[in-house]
């Protein structure tokens, strides 16, 4: 089985109160979930929805065929209707929208009569809905009165007892109302729950989890979910979050909070990381360990805020004037983006360096269902340098030439009476600013040619999913993982055919442990897939390893790629 | 006890007579006097003259970018406030390039002492005007002179309500440290601005100007008094008050974030095993 729902209305209706209850009761009743949102740029109003694909198997991409559709406005059914598969039905309430539909696809719910008469507050509808979609299901109802007692604990329990009878009311409504629903029941999962979660709280959690101390922002869509989640940890796990007056202030903060010795990150997205270029050069010169969460949208300028693109990579990629090593991550799922935080963290404080996670607004808001994430696989080594660090040594030098690329980093304060010394302009062992050219080429040869041959072999591997020894490879980066691996599925029926995705993206891994570029050069078709016009990913390949795709594939228009378009883009090709 | 000694750093590459001497050495004064030791301080600088100043003395350093100080020593005191935060910038530095930074910096009212080295020009860049510069100033840039009206930092940061206001003239190296050490004592974000000939682009606000100028604010001045203190703020020209205008008893920013108020960021240990229930929040 493997159903998709799509609730489907104006911004302000409640679809992600509907769409995420659902989401959750999937996911605690153990089918695996993916979720994807597709809103405007405004707050009430215009037309938004929220997807909901559940499957008894690992499902890691949205579909256009939709089996329900939620319609909370006419403009709903008119824009969606022809989606609808061919068991497919459309759950409305004919009073709220004024008009009726006589097809046997469509199932009038009386939404608001119900959420009046039971709940006595108009407010209910979107438990009416909800409990709605679950009785077409048939999936029962104790996971979502489990919801709506988390959700409303601080309301009462007279306000609980209410949507629980409206859920329960709308349930029976549509068990009822709807006899050809019997093909959507469901099997039973087992007991098991799976874990639900998204983009931007894989990559908040994952920077709560490798002790992050400091996040300093301003609020930029799609970006804003990192900050919400640090913010709302804050107090629990002693975490400052500061709203930054712009991204200047932003970034500058993030880098005087690490150097002061607190692990620090800030996030935004390409406008606001337009305005970090300057701090970002500053982090490569004073070897000051920041992490930068780049969360792409739409450009140039103010572009389509809420949409999704990959069109950042070149900009974060030679950002900054100078040359200074950086590395940047692009995970395909939340769990990478998890693990790849804590990378990110890890290797900033090993190396001293700036490094990007590089996403984008589709990863970033889709919920994803996994067993769980492995804490033991957390990486947190403390590379700060204290007092009884320095202990018997001599002066501390910040920029000291080690003949190993790093020099030791310690904190200002803590370290006895050693003193850090660091300066934008280039500087000596101390710090100081010089002029001379034998000091700038002993920093510039310590800061980029000795650390990034070291930074490189901390890169992991593409990853190879499909046929181990394929004909056509689909090459991908970032968040096309999960389209592209289940495009995979689909043509392996009839194809050698695999996927090769990269989340390490910059520097590119070196081929010793994986020759990605053997496996490239023997496939007869190496199709690169963008969400972006220009391809490019594939330009940094070819800069970095001269290997030329044979296609490209690239999306544009602010929207991911579904399982749908790619596969007929590929049908072009194969 | 720390001495005078102990804070001394590079050699000074300032143009000889520079106003920036006299602060340099002021502020090393005023920190012995404080009795605050190299290692418990923590200077913030930008871009200019003015940012090379803590090469030119002994402590923790940090010598980022133009306009950028405010943010990187807010971040650093919220980081470490056992840490004293001085933060040193010019007048282009502060109030053009970092004009938004600065009005921020006074709403949080973070611990953190803000010295402003304010000669009214640019003299990094070889003397353009610049936002205290009066209207009027010519330069190869400004041909016509300034058309802008100068920017009055201090009336600006009691519009604030700033913490802590006050101004001092480098040819007054004396009272200049004492008003340093008000400053530096003071709970909450102290601004400082500082009246520094700059010996080689100003030919008209020189030491001589100034110090025709210059008084000291009264005995019995009322530095609570914040609608007074706004009207001496405005006063500039034939008579230019020095002095300490302005003070509040603001809380501080570190003293609102309930993460630090047992101690500092920097001292709380970090244990990945303390967040693994977050994990759970998931199911």
């Amino acid at each position: 089985m493997d159903y998709t729902l799509r609730v489907g209305g104006e911004a302000g209706q409640g679809l992600q109160t509907i769409g995420g209850a659902l989401a959750k009761v999937f996911s605690r009743n153990g089918f695996h979930v993916f979720t994807h949102q597709d809103y405007m740029s405004r707050i009430r109003g215009g037309h938004n929805f929220y997807q909901v694909r559940f499957s008894d198997r690992r499902v890691t991409a949205s579909r256009d065929v939709l089996d329900i559709l939620v319609a909370l406005d006419l403009n709903t059914i008119e824009t969606h209707r022809k989606s609808l598969g061919e068991e497919g039905i459309i759950l409305y309430d004919s009073e709220s929208i004024k008009k009726t539909f006589e097809e046997p696809e469509f199932i009038d719910v009386p939404f608001k009569k119900i959420a009046l008469d039971v709940g006595k507050n108009r407010v209910m509808v979107n438990t009416v809905a909800t409990g709605a979609v679950l009785g077409i299901l048939g999936m029962g109802l104790e996971a979502l009165e489990g919801i709506l007692k988390t959700a409303f604990k601080k309301k009462g329990d007279e306000i609980i007892e209410k949507n629980i009878a409206c859920a329960r009311a709308g349930y029976d409504y549509a068990l009822s109302s709807c006899p050809r629903c019997e093909a959507f029941r469901l099997e039973e999962t087992g007991n098991r729950k799976l874990m639900l979660i998204n983009g931007l709280q894989a990559i908040g959690l994952g920077a709560l989890m490798s002790g992050c101390k400091y996040y300093s922002a301003y609020p930029m869509t799609p970006s804003t979910g990192i900050m919400n989640f640090l913010a709302s940890k804050a107090g629990e796990h002693g975490i400052i979050v500061e709203q930054a007056e712009d991204e200047v202030a932003a970034i500058n903060m993030a880098i005087g909070a690490s150097f002061a010795g607190a692990r620090a990150m800030t996030g935004t997205s390409g406008g606001g990381f337009a305005l970090m270029v300057e701090g970002l050069s500053l982090a490569g010169m004073t070897e000051t360990p920041i992490v930068i969460a780049e969360i792409q949208r739409p450009g140039p300028a103010t572009g389509l805020p809420t949409r999704t693109e990959q069109a950042d990579l070149l900009f974060v990629l030679y950002a900054g004037h100078g040359e200074f090593p950086r590395v940047i991550f692009d995970p395909g799922t939340p769990k990478q983006a998890f693990h790849l935080t804590n990378k990110a963290f890890e290797l900033a404080e090993k190396y001293q360096v700036p490094i990007f996670i590089q996403s984008d607004q589709y990863l970033g808001d889709s919920q994803w269902t996994f067993e769980g994430f492995d804490p033991g696989r957390l990486i947190y080594n403390d590379y700060r340098l204290r007092e009884a660090d320095l202990e018997g040594s001599g002066e501390y030098k910040r920029h000291a030439l080690s003949g190993t690329g790093v020099s030791l980093l310690a904190v200002p304060g803590e370290a006895g009476k050693h003193l850090v010394v660091t300066d934008s302009d280039e500087h000596d062992e101390k710090g100081h600013i010089i002029e001379d050219s034998e000091t700038r080429i002993e920093m510039v040869r310590k800061r980029l040619l000795e650390k990034m041959p070291l930074i490189r072999k901390e890169m992991e591997a593409p990853y190879l999913y499909g046929d181990a020894s394929p004909k056509i490879v689909l090459v991908g980066h970032g968040s096309t993982y999960g389209v592209i691996r289940e495009v995979v599925d689909i043509f392996s029926k009839e194809q050698k055919i695999s996927m090769l995705h990269f989340s390490e993206i910059y520097p590119l891994p070196e081929s010793d442990r994986f020759d990605y570029l053997d496996l490239l050069e023997n496939a007869d078709l190496a199709i690169c897939i963008e969400n972006n016009a220009s391809g490019q990913f594939a330009k940094l390949f070819r800069a970095e390893t001269g290997f030329e795709f044979t296609h490209l594939i690239t999306r544009y228009d602010g929207r991911p790629f579904t399982i749908e378009s790619l596969k007929e883009d590929l049908h072009a090709y194969i | 006890m720390p001495t005078f000694e102990a804070y001394e750093g590079q050699v000074p590459a300032w143009c000889p007579g520079c106003g920036n001497f006299q602060i340099l050495s002021s502020l090393k004064q005023a920190l012995v006097e404080l009795d605050i030791e190299p290692w418990e301080v923590l200077l913030v600088s930008g871009i200019g003259q003015s940012g090379k100043l803590p090469h030119y003395m002994k402590c923790h350093t940090f010598n980022g970018l133009h306009g950028r100080t405010l943010p990187v020593a807010t971040a650093a005191k919220l980081a470490n406030d056992a840490l004293h935060v001085i933060a040193v910038a010019g007048d282009g530095d502060c109030y053009g390039e970092g004009g938004n930074h600065f009005i921020h910096a006074i709403r949080r009212n973070p611990n953190v002492t803000l010295l402003v080295h304010d000669n009214q020009i640019y003299g990094l860049t070889k003397g353009q005007a610049s936002p205290t510069s009066d209207q009027g100033t010519r330069s190869k840039v400004q041909p016509f002179g300034s058309l802008s009206e100068p920017m009055n930092p201090l009336a600006l940061a009691i519009s604030l309500d700033c913490s802590f206001v006050a101004r001092g003239f480098a040819g007054d190296p004396r009272y200049l440290k004492e008003l340093m050490k008000a400053a530096i004592s003071h709970k909450g974000f102290a601004l400082l601005d500082i009246l520094q000939p700059c010996v080689t682009f100003n030919k008209v606000n020189t030491f001589k100007w100034y110090r025709d100028r210059v008084y000291k604010l009264e005995e019995g001045y009322d530095p609570s008094d914040r609608l007074k203190a706004f009207e001496r703020a405005l006063e500039w020209g034939e008579r230019i008050p020095n002095g300490i205008f302005f003070k509040n008893n603001r809380k501080t920013l570190e003293e609102l974030v309930p993460v630090i108020r047992e101690k500092p960021l920097v001292r709380q240990k970090f244990s990945p095993e303390e967040t693994k229930r977050e994990l759970e929040k998931f199911y």
